[in-house]
């Protein structure tokens, strides 16, 4: 067996790359400045929910910066990549011109590449690991932005590869969710013959990247596009399908499935018990985002209603409250307002939203958190108490903790609030298997094969990591496909 | 897909529905509800499973019309299929023997309190039900509810049919009457508050079943949440039933007229739509 470090020189002695880093010199590539991400401008897009701030890179763009990598003997970034990407020899067949290579390069790890290169947080990931990040300290090349590139391209020349299968075996497995670990999980399965099926409660699929990230962020047309292709390789989709309501884990076995992977997702919104938090008007980010992305809320045509408010708070620091901040502007908010109870550094939002956010006219409200709501005779939310805080020593998370100033109490007038402070695990699946082995909160436990205490049921992604990214629920589907694999053919 | 096999007016405003749903209908238990989406562009509302036919694979819904997705839904004809059908969701009712229960329904609530009767009977209960409404045509499954109870009081509001008055004042009667075990209430919120404050006095165990604003059903949301006995839960995976007595019915209410504006301007729009249409 080949380790990682081998395969990655082997494609580094491959003459073409050899070629390709002599064309330029070192300096040459370093000082080329980092490429600017082509946006839509502030004031025009927050006048729509559907259209994408980010334009994407053109082809010259993306040569030139492509030309920035310099190809390392030692490529860290790939170390910083969940589900170690050949970063290299991507970047450099976009750098010769070859954008199908590279975005072949992208499918032999990630199911789905025009999606990550849109979303994960690659300033704490492969980009934070980068040789101009970590030695020349410059600003990294642009990894993220040539992923994208490289799946877009793809898709837009219409000559989407689709992966060869194996033959079929025959044996059926379900994948629980329909989220990218499910959706990464049943690609890797069905490449190896199995005949999947993915199984989703919601009537569309694709998890949080259908009805939590918006429009303007990831548009639903590139997830489907993806979707697209699993499709077209065999995948089965049955939609408003509850596993364990619907059918239990028993009717599903009875029809022939031999495996299971859980990808249900850490669906429940947290709320922060303090008083008037039931007034109407405040309402948990999934909420918001679901009525807005998923049932099309702010379009005339569809039913489902959605409040717009003048002035709007949102509590929290993470993408989900970026995304709940813009969606509450581009729904007509005067003010739409961060309260969030750390400082800006410790947000654990990408940096590319609150940047986004910043330039939309959103407000940040740091180091303050709510303490109580007041509602008006007709118990809508009216006003809200804050309190400042400042920040005392690291906690567990290795953030400093916040820790509230006596008698710093403030009221701010706010007719619509959305709480997004963290979600906590889907607790379907526990509760109807009792002898699944779950955490303390909730989570359910595996091992490092991703199999569950219930040897035919294997799990992954947020249910098994609570809130985390995108790239590490596909990295356990993946994980969870080879031992799933490995078990079944015992 | 879920074709509507059986359609019948109960009133005006309430409609019966039959529709296909063979894994639903399988895996129902009394208590629990499903959401259907009428199109694409449709909202999920939730609606009880009155009753289930196993072998012809179908779940009956009584929908009362109160806006335009309830519109929507009365308006499809026989044929036709709904675009989404999901459940069945919410913890079923714990139905055990007990002796005697009061069942009290109000107006369309005697929907999801037919499969609760039915189940109470069954399992070797003394049943008396009190059905209210505002007036005779609005009483509904009046037979089914007959063919599962020892005893059937109707009451309306304007005496048209059965005994003038509330569904309270029938309750409060058979309080005084007899021992009543348990009691079950399941109507418009403001009818639940007043039986669970009757039977409060009178030290019932009461249940009652919340038609809270919902979009998803799974607990992903939070649309759905209510205060009982001062802790916040999920009317769709914790309830829709909870102790009567615990719940913070005044939030509940006010929880209701939530996107009222919003709806009544939906439903404004939707009929004059038709209007122009017709
Ligand atoms: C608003 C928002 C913004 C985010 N932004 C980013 C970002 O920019 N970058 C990033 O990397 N991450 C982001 N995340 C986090 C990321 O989306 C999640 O970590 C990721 O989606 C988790 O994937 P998953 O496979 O665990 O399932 P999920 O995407 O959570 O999907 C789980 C699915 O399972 C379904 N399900 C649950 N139970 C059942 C059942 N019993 N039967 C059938 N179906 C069931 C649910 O309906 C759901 O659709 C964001 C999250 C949110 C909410
Ligand atoms: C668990 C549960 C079981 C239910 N069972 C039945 C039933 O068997 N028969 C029946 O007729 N109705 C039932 N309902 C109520 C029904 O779902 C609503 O009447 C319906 O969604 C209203 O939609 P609309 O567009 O027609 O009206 P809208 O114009 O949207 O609203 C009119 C009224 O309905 C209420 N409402 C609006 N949206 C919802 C929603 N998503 N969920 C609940 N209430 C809402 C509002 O408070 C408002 O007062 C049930 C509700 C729940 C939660
Ligand atoms: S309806 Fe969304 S959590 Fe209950």
């Amino acid at each position: 067996m080949t380790t990682l470090a081998e395969y990655l020189k082997e494609r580094r002695d491959q003459e073409w790359r050899a070629e390709l880093r002599k064309k330029l010199k070192g300096k040459e590539r370093t000082n080329i400045p980092r490429v600017k991400m082509p946006e839509v401008d502030p004031n025009e897009r927050v006048k729509f929910q559907n259209v994408e701030v980010n334009l994407g890179l053109s082809i010259e763009q993306a040569q030139r910066e492509a030309s920035r990598c310099m190809d390392c003997v030692n490529p860290t970034c790939i170390e910083g990549c969940p589900v170690q990407i050949n970063i290299p020899e991507f970047v450099k067949n976009i750098e010769r011109g070859e954008y199908g290579q590279a975005a072949s390069n992208l499918k032999l790890t990630s199911a789905l590449p025009a999606v990550c290169g849109r979303v994960c947080p690659q300033e704490k990931q492969c980009e934070e690991q980068c040789f101009y990040t970590l030695k020349l300290k410059k600003e990294p090349v642009a990894i993220g932005y040539l992923e994208r590139f490289a799946a877009d391209w793809e898709r837009e020349s219409g000559s989407v590869s689709v992966p060869e299968c194996a033959t079929k075996n025959g044996i059926k497995v379900a994948a629980i969710g329909s989220g990218p670990s499910s959706l990464s999980f049943a690609g890797d399965m069905i490449k190896l013959g199995y005949d999947v099926t993915v199984f989703e409660a919601l009537h569309e699929i694709g998890g949080v990247l259908k009805y939590g990230i918006p429009e303007f962020r990831l548009p639903n047309a590139t997830v489907d596009e993806e979707l697209e292709n699993l499709k077209q390789m065999g995948v089965k989709f049955e939609t408003n399908f509850i596993v364990g309501r619907t059918a239990s884990f028993d009717d599903l076995e009875k029809e022939g499935y031999k495996g299971f992977f859980v990808g249900s997702g850490a669906g429940l919104p947290r709320f922060m018990n303090i008083p008037g938090e039931n007034y109407n008007g405040i309402l948990s980010s999934n909420e918001y985002l679901t009525r807005v992305n998923l049932m099309g809320a702010a379009d005339d045509k569809f039913d489902t209603p959605v409040l717009r408010g003048k002035n709007v708070a949102v509590i929290g620091g993470g993408n989900t409250a970026m995304d709940s901040v813009r969606t509450a502007k581009r729904l007509g908010a005067e003010r739409s307002i961060i309260v969030y109870r750390r400082s800006r550094v410790e947000m654990p939002a990408r940096v590319e939203e609150v940047k986004h956010a910043e330039e939309e006219g959103i407000e940040f409200m740091n180091l303050a958190n709510p303490v109580e709501y007041f509602a008006d005779e007709n118990g809508r939310v009216n006003r809200m108490r804050v309190q400042y805080m400042e920040l005392g020593e690291p906690d567990a998370s290795g953030r400093r903790r916040p820790v509230p100033i006596e008698g710093s109490e403030k009221d701010i007038d706010v007719d619509l609030v959305i709480v997004a402070v963290g979600v906590s695990p889907n607790p379907l699946i526990p509760a109807c298997l009792p002898d699944l082995k779950v955490s303390r909160w909730g989570t359910i436990e595996v091992g490092d094969n991703m199999q569950s205490s219930i040897p035919v049921i294997f799990a992954g992604g947020d249910i098994v990591r609570g809130g985390a990214t995108v790239i590490l629920a596909m990295g356990d589907g993946r994980n969870a496909a080879q031992s799933m694999h490995e078990y079944l053919s015992k | 897909m879920n074709r509507i096999v059986e359609k019948e007016f109960f009133s005006e405003n309430v409609v019966k529905l039959v529709v296909e749903a063979p894994k639903i209908a399988k895996a129902r238990k009394p208590g629990n509800f499903i959401i259907l989406r009428v199109s694409k562009e449709g909202e999920r509302i939730p609606l009880t499973i009155a009753s289930a036919d196993e072998d012809k694979g179908t779940i009956t819904l009584i929908a009362q019309k109160v806006g335009v997705s309830t519109e929507k839904l009365a308006k499809m004809e026989v044929g036709d299929s709904l675009h989404d059908l999901v459940g069945p969701l919410g913890k079923a009712t714990e139905i055990h023997k007990v002796g005697t229960i009061l069942a009290c329904g109000g107006g369309v609530g005697v929907a999801p309190l037919l499969p609760i009767v039915e189940g109470y009977k069954k399992a070797g209960n003394r049943v008396i039900s009190v059905l209210a409404a505002r007036s005779k045509d609005l009483i509904i499954l009046e037979d089914e509810i007959r063919k599962w109870s020892d005893e059937v009081i109707v009451m309306t509001d304007d005496g048209s049919y059965g005994k003038k008055g509330l569904v309270t004042q029938g309750a409060e009667e058979i309080i005084n009457r007899e021992k009543i075990d348990e009691c079950i209430a399941i109507g418009p919120a403001i009818m639940m508050k007043f039986t669970a404050l009757l039977t409060k006095k009178y030290n019932i165990p009461t249940q009652a079943s919340l038609n809270s604003i919902m979009v998803d059903g799974t607990g992903m949301c939070g649309a759905c949440r209510v205060t009982v006995g001062g802790k916040t839960k999920f009317t769709c995976v914790d309830g829709p039933e909870f102790d009567a007595h615990q719940i913070d019915f005044d939030e509940m209410l006010m929880r209701l007229g939530g996107y009222s504006e919003e709806e009544k301007k939906a439903y404004e729009e939707f009929m004059n739509r038709l209007n122009l249409q017709a």
